[in-house]
């Protein structure tokens, strides 16, 4: 994997909450046995018409979004399937960061991206930042005002920084672990290896209740 | 302090903690399937990897695989692809594959619990995100990714963050014809598709103890649908009959077995134990569920009308907008208005053989609507030997219905059941996200016994108060 310490791209918004990975990348691309390919079919069913042309009612698709890598969207993104296909297509389709707000819902603090979701961009060095909802609805604004408009997001200062007439800065939390990781480009496999000694001290007194078939 | 069901088994499958604040997890079953697991077999090959316990990982095919009779000849080259080269891994490797034509093959969350292979006080992983389905037995269940799934494989261990717990209690008792189905959809309606994320969910309460391991597995299942990373039922005496009352091949026997279930009355969360969040929900009160919109926390009950942008709480009007024109609908139409074109009874969430009991209960002597496709179609082979045995298929098929052979079928259309553009169907699985079941397709999540019924009259009916003729 690929070190991340600093990007800066095109933003692009993506004004709808809830979107799952089945709308990131539909079902029928699942059946590749590749890890590559996924770039074009990214927002698949939405991003094009039947007969295949680019779909121009489609937020993505407008022209003042061409070359962008930071995707600006709601609430709970990334939900639904597990699938990783997702995180590849994203990746492939040259997104490098996506910012979703986090949401008070009934007094309760609601992530702005899915679990799995989260977990299989780390993998991947797609960077996702979480802000607050205030936030998000700024970018909105900023992004719709700036044709254009470029930000950084600066992973050590843990900064987003948009640089429209003035420049607005945004502060982001992350994790100690998954900073670290990124940071580093760290092979998690390779890593949990060097414990390979612990895993099997761990096993010898660790009952997996498996019983043996007759057949 | 007491302990959560959770809490036990995390401390219990913990290795080490790691630098980065993460914890080693180790993992007793590894459960894969054609779709997530390619690029995990390549990765390891690559690097020229093992597979470091290769007897704790099983396989099957279910995504793929079309249901009808001549299921063994993929004609998709890029299907049968994915399917061959499971097989071939799992040769290269040493994985046990229930494959096509297998008399164990099924959809990956109902073969587990059928063989054994979930058992409480387990860690269990999948490649996929209805493993939340395995909870039901009191274990701890998860779906990962493929870059994990490729990390179980080399490493027999998963470095997680320790979510929070969520316990969630469905206290009373509910009324004829909802189930558990009606229980987790009415949840997902209270919490949000986002309001159990980072969170382990476990389900209590008197509605709850009194489900069968189907109902349980129901309600876990669509677990993930409400974000949570996974959901939990403390295992009881109908876990217990569950596991011994059938031959499971690989659950434990004879003297491990009376260990094992010592070990499994440990498990439940202590009573003083304490959740990071908790709901109570009145079962008595919980209506039959229907979906109106593009994912599953937009419901209601089959009684209400489809709400419009000002008032689906929660929502914004974009999104409502978005989701009433995906789906067809106008904004304070009764929902038992609302006819359908397909009706599709299976999935990881209803395709058990209780499910399907449910589902012929209200068809048997009765037909489908002409205008309506009706699929029937088990969640394992198993399942439809049984359904066989006891006489189901016949009660399917004098309805109308097409009674198919084991797999996911039109729960997402990476197979050839698919809806076409703008077909309605009434379905009994768990998501009704946009082009889902076939692009252009609408869904809507409702009960096997609404299901049934919906075939029947040709629209969602109320199955409290409606009366066939
Ligand atoms: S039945 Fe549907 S949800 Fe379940 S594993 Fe298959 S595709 Fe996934």
């Amino acid at each position: 994997m690929e070190p991340l310490t600093q990007h800066t791209g095109i933003v692009a918004t993506l004004d709808r909450a809830n979107v799952d990975t089945d709308a990131i990348i539909p079902k029928q691309f699942l059946k590749s046995i590749k890890r590559t390919g996924y770039g074009p079919q990214a927002f698949f069913d939405w991003r094009y018409r039947p007969d295949g042309t680019p779909d121009d009612g489609f937020e993505l698709n407008h022209p003042r979004f061409d070359g962008r890598s930071i995707l600006v969207t709601r609430n709970n993104f990334g939900c639904g399937s597990s699938r990783e296909h997702a995180v590849w297509a994203l990746a492939q389709d040259g997104y490098r960061a996506i910012i979703a707000p986090w949401k008070m819902l009934k007094g309760e603090r609601v992530p702005g991206f899915a679990d799995i979701f989260r977990t299989n961009a780390v993998k991947n060095g797609l960077l996702t930042i979480e802000l607050s909802e205030a936030e998000v609805d700024a970018i909105f604004k900023l992004v719709g005002a700036h044709q254009g408009l470029e930000a950084t997001a600066d992973l050590p200062s843990q900064k987003v920084t948009f640089h429209a007439r003035e420049p607005h800065v945004f502060e982001f939390e992350i994790d100690a672990g998954i900073k670290d990781k990124l940071l580093h480009g760290l092979d998690d496999i390779a890593q949990t290896l060097t414990f390979a000694a612990e895993i099997d001290r761990f096993e010898a007194d660790h009952e997996t209740w498996r019983g043996q078939p007759a057949d | 302090m007491g302990k959560t069901l959770f809490d036990k088994i995390w401390s219990a499958h913990t290795v080490r903690q790691l630098p980065d604040g993460a914890t080693l997890l180790y993992i007793d079953r590894h459960l894969v399937h054609e779709v997530t697991s390619p690029q995990a077999f390549e990765g390891m090959r690559m690097a020229g990897r093992q597979v470091r316990r290769p007897e704790l990982a099983f396989a099957t095919m279910d995504h793929n695989v079309p249901t009808t009779k001549d299921r063994l000849n993929i004609e998709d080259p890029i299907s049968r692809a994915q399917v061959e080269a499971l097989q071939a891994n799992c040769e290269a490797f040493g994985i046990r594959l229930y494959g096509l034509g297998d008399r164990r093959q099924g959809i990956v969350h109902v073969i587990g619990p059928e063989l054994g292979l979930t058992l409480p006080g387990l860690t269990i992983v999948c490649g996929d995100s209805h493993t939340s389905t395995h909870g039901a037995f009191g274990a701890l269940a998860f779906g990962i990714g493929t870059s994990e799934v490729e990390h179980v494989l080399a490493t027999q261990t998963l470095r997680q963050q320790k979510p929070g717990t969520y316990r969630i209690d469905f206290n009373g008792r509910l009324a004829p014809h909802v189930s558990a189905k009606d229980m987790v959809l009415k949840m997902i309606g209270l919490i949000g598709t986002a309001g159990g994320t980072g969170h382990v969910l476990e389900y209590g309460g008197d509605a709850v103890r009194t489900l069968s391991m189907e109902g349980r597995m129901s309600i876990c299942n669509m677990s993930i649908e409400a974000g949570a990373r996974a959901g939990m039922i403390a295992p009881d005496e109908t876990t217990f009959d569950y596991i011994t009352r059938t031959e499971r091949p690989y659950a434990p026997r004879g003297a491990e077995l009376e260990q094992a279930l010592a070990f499994w009355q440990t498990l439940p969360s202590d009573a003083d134990a304490v959740f990071d969040r908790t709901l109570t929900i009145d079962a008595a009160r919980i209506a039959p569920q229907v979906t109106w919109g593009t994912n599953p926390g937009m419901v209601i009950d089959i009684d209400q009308h489809v709400p419009g942008p000002d008032t689906a709480e929660g929502y914004s009007r974009t999104d409502v907008e978005n989701a009433l024109a995906y789906m067809g609908l106008t904004p304070g139409v009764r929902m038992t208005d609302v006819d359908v074109d397909v009706v599709f009874i299976g999935s990881c969430t209803n395709s058990r053989i209780e499910d399907l009991r449910l589902a012929a209960a209200v068809l048997d002597g009765r037909k489908k609507a002409d205008h309506v496709q009706l699929l029937v179609v088990p969640g394992s082979h198993a399942v439809r030997e049984q359904a066989e045995a006891e006489g189901l298929d016949h009660i399917f098929k004098a309805a109308g219905a097409e009674w198919r052979y084991a797999g996911c079928s039109m729960c997402l259309g990476m197979n050839p059941d698919q809806l076409r553009p703008r077909q309605r169907c009434a379905s009994t699985s768990n998501r009704n996200f946009e082009g889902r079941q076939g692009k252009g397709g609408r869904t809507h999540l409702v009960s096997p016994e609404m299901a049934a019924a919906a075939a029947v009259a040709g629209r969602f009916v109320d199955v409290r108060t409606w009366s066939p003729n």
